[in-house]
């Protein structure tokens, strides 16, 4: 006998409370404190506030514990909290060339001004498992604090000065005016996009997403001859304009990378030949992600560069419609949703489709052996 | 004087949760609503909207929570539906989210409803004048799997270029003897847009067609929005040879007998045996509760009261 299936909701209920112990784990074991997580998992912190775009240390850390370490979970549920604040201010643009400076680095020159300066990085470390750390013990580090370092001037400033790279356009509307971004999380996003909408889209885009593009356009799928012009990880002001005071204030500081790819060029006849730019902005510590970003949006201006527009990386519409991982995984984990009433119109079809196609089948067969009697006769 | 300090002073981590009445805060619901608005003004025409994220996935009724959450008030009814059923966890997760959010009350009977969310179906019962019928949609975009770029589509529906369409179906039949879509079913609305009725079997697409209720469609990752205003006429597309037809079940509701109901194939062993029962849970329970028996409730209470000849 079928009994109708009720009980969803105490189900689901059951479900949450056992994810809610899966998620504490061994109890006997101390519970991990958001100073823990943002302190020592310091990247994953980064990375749910870059996709989650909000900054905030703390809520990234609860969200990376509510998530049991489920990157794209927690960068959801930074999101939805995110969506809920209001608007006070729009903040000035950073001046990424006021960053005090905690690594810097440029592939295209062996010295600049400023130098190079690695910082806290994994290149050059040989990925060795280290078993000393599974016991690390609370020890003093000979490091002394951390300086916040001078400003040093950009390497895209350099290459600028000589009309080397082609030049940093403000930002203007139809009507050549001055103009302030939009904001694709309060406004739809309507192809085609111009550049500064598509930057937005691709600095809270998924890293996996951004990385396997950019990594395509090296293989060449959409080549565009890129160096690392510079990577830059520090820590920049965040100023807004307050009316009543007539002038900006600072209201704190965000640690950004900045990716800044110089790749090959353009002229015409009325510019001489330059470099074009490809460009990486992302909240935290993620030079993968910058450069990645970097990678893409350079490929993604094909078109205002007359370049033939064929691979998946320099189609807007593939790149930003699909690079939101919040997006992507809700689509593709709703088809564990029920579907049956879909899929029984479905079963309805092919159950005709098959009948019809047996009874055809029925029907020529009798008439091959008519025909063969008649060929025997 | 409030600073931009205190503005900015963030709530102890403990506070985070307030949250407005339906969730959205006002500026965001005048936003939709006013999408709304220009939706019904442009029957079946997508407007696009600046969809919020939602504290559930995109694809699991954004869209939809987004339109119920603009137009709700505090004395709307609302019923929640996933394949035609109250209680499949889907809905059972939207109708709680509203009663935590919204504090409205809540109902599974169609009758009662002001606004009713669903996925995937239209009650049986007719709607009535004053009724919201809101629907969770994936892909607004009829065209799209003819099509994967917004900026043809946009054009193609500005054109009422729809012969990508025709020949979609046409193919259909010329391959399989039928038009091979089943669900989603595109439909053209009061004469001009070509439209999605989201994911409904097409079974359901008669219902569309002056329906007295408003129908109203959010996609929430896509961000658009779109309606059907009370009394419009709907036609799901089709050729003169080959004439829209609905699926028949050539059997009744196994609980209620209900015919002329769309039902649920349910396996019931392990040796092919399968029922059909009302994919609609309250149209069911309704007409059973009016005395209505199908094949195996008959069997049941003949199980229970001995056999049907003794009692009759």
């Amino acid at each position: 006998m079928y009994v109708a299936v009720k009980g969803g909701e105490k189900a689901i209920e059951n479900a949450h409370r056992l994810l809610d112990e899966k998620r504490r784990g061994d109890r006997r074991l101390p519970a991990l404190s958001l100073e823990q997580i943002a302190g020592q998992l310091a990247l994953a912190v980064d990375r749910v506030m870059a996709e989650g775009a909000l900054y905030d240390r703390e809520l990234a850390a609860l969200a990376v514990k509510q998530a049991r370490g489920d990157m794209i979970e927690a960068i959801f549920l930074l999101r939805a909290y995110r969506t809920t604040l209001p608007r006070f201010y729009e903040s000035l643009p950073v001046d990424t060339g006021a960053m005090g400076i905690e690594r810097r680095i440029s592939a295209c020159f062996k010295d600049l001004p400023g130098g190079q300066l690695l910082g806290p990085t994994f290149d050059y470390t040989h990925r060795l498992l280290d078993p000393d750390l599974t016991g690390e013990e609370v020890e003093p580090n000979d490091l002394g604090t951390a300086e916040a370092n001078d400003a040093v001037m950009r390497v895209s400033d350099i290459l600028a000065a000589d009309g080397m790279i082609e030049s940093e356009e403000p930002l203007v509307d139809e009507d050549g005016v001055e103009a302030t971004p939009g904001d694709m999380t309060r406004r739809p996003l309507s192809y085609p996009l111009s550049r500064e909408q598509r930057l937005q889209a691709l600095a809270r885009g998924d890293e996996g997403f951004l990385l396997a593009l950019g990594y395509s356009t090296q293989r060449g799928y959409g080549r565009n001859h890129p160096f690392a012009g510079e990577i830059r990880i520090g820590l920049v002001e965040v100023e807004v304009d307050l009316p009543e005071l007539g002038h900006a204030v600072p209201i704190g500081r965000v640690r950004l990378t900045e990716c800044q790819m110089v790749n090959q060029f353009r002229g015409s006849s009325e510019t001489p030949p330059q470099f074009t730019r490809g460009y990486g902005l992302v909240f935290g510590q993620s030079e993968r992600k910058a450069m990645s970003m970097a990678l893409v949006d350079r490929a993604l201006r094909a078109r205002d560069f007359g370049e033939d527009v064929l691979a998946p990386a320099q189609d807007e519409e593939f790149v930003v419609s699909h690079c939101d991982n919040v997006q992507a995984t809700g689509f593709v984990e709703h088809l564990k949703l029920p579907h049956y009433v879909d899929f029984q119109s479905e079963l309805q079809l092919i159950r005709t489709l098959r009948q019809e196609w047996a009874e055809a089948r029925e029907s020529d067969a009798d008439g091959d052996e008519e025909f063969g009697r008649e060929a025997a006769e | 004087m409030s600073t931009i300090l205190d503005l900015l002073d963030r709530p102890a981590i403990d506070d985070l949760a307030r949250y407005n009445f339906a969730y959205l805060d006002e500026q965001t619901k005048r936003m939709i609503r006013r999408a709304i608005l220009k939706a019904i003004a442009v029957p079946g025409y997508q407007v696009p909207f600046g969809s919020r994220e939602m504290p559930m996935p995109y694809g699991w009724g954004t869209g939809g929570v987004q339109v119920t959450a603009s137009i709700l008030g505090a004395d709307d009814v609302l019923k929640v539906i996933d394949q035609g059923a109250d209680d499949t966890t889907n809905a059972v997760s939207i109708r709680k989210f509203f009663q935590h959010v919204a504090g409205v009350k809540t109902t599974t009977s169609t009758e009662e409803a002001t606004v009713i969310q669903t996925r995937h179906r239209i009650p049986e019962r007719a709607l009535k004048a004053g009724q919201t019928i809101v629907f969770q949609v994936p892909i607004p975009e009829p065209l799209r799997f003819l099509e994967p770029r917004e900026t043809e589509t946009r054009a193609m529906h500005a054109l009422e270029e729809y012969g990508l369409m025709h020949v979609k179906l046409y193919e259909d039949i010329a391959r399989h003897g039928h038009i091979a879509t089943t669900y989603a079913y595109p439909v053209k609305v009061a004469g001009r847009y070509v439209m999605d009725p989201s994911p409904t079997p097409k079974f359901d697409n008669p219902k569309m067609h002056m329906n007295p209720a408003l129908q109203l469609y959010g996609a929430g990752r896509e961000a658009r929005i779109y309606a059907i205003p009370p009394y419009t006429e709907v036609v799901s597309l089709d050729f003169e040879d080959h004439p829209f037809a609905v699926n028949r079940f050539d059997r009744p509701c196994a609980l209620c007998g209900a015919e002329n109901v769309y039902l649920d194939e349910v396996v019931t062993d392990d040796a092919g045996g399968r029922m059909f029962v009302c994919s609609d849970t309250d149209n069911c329970e309704d007409r059973r509760a009016e005395g209505y028996v199908g094949e195996q409730t008959e069997a049941a209470e003949s199980g229970l009261s001995g056999p049907r000849e003794a009692r009759s």
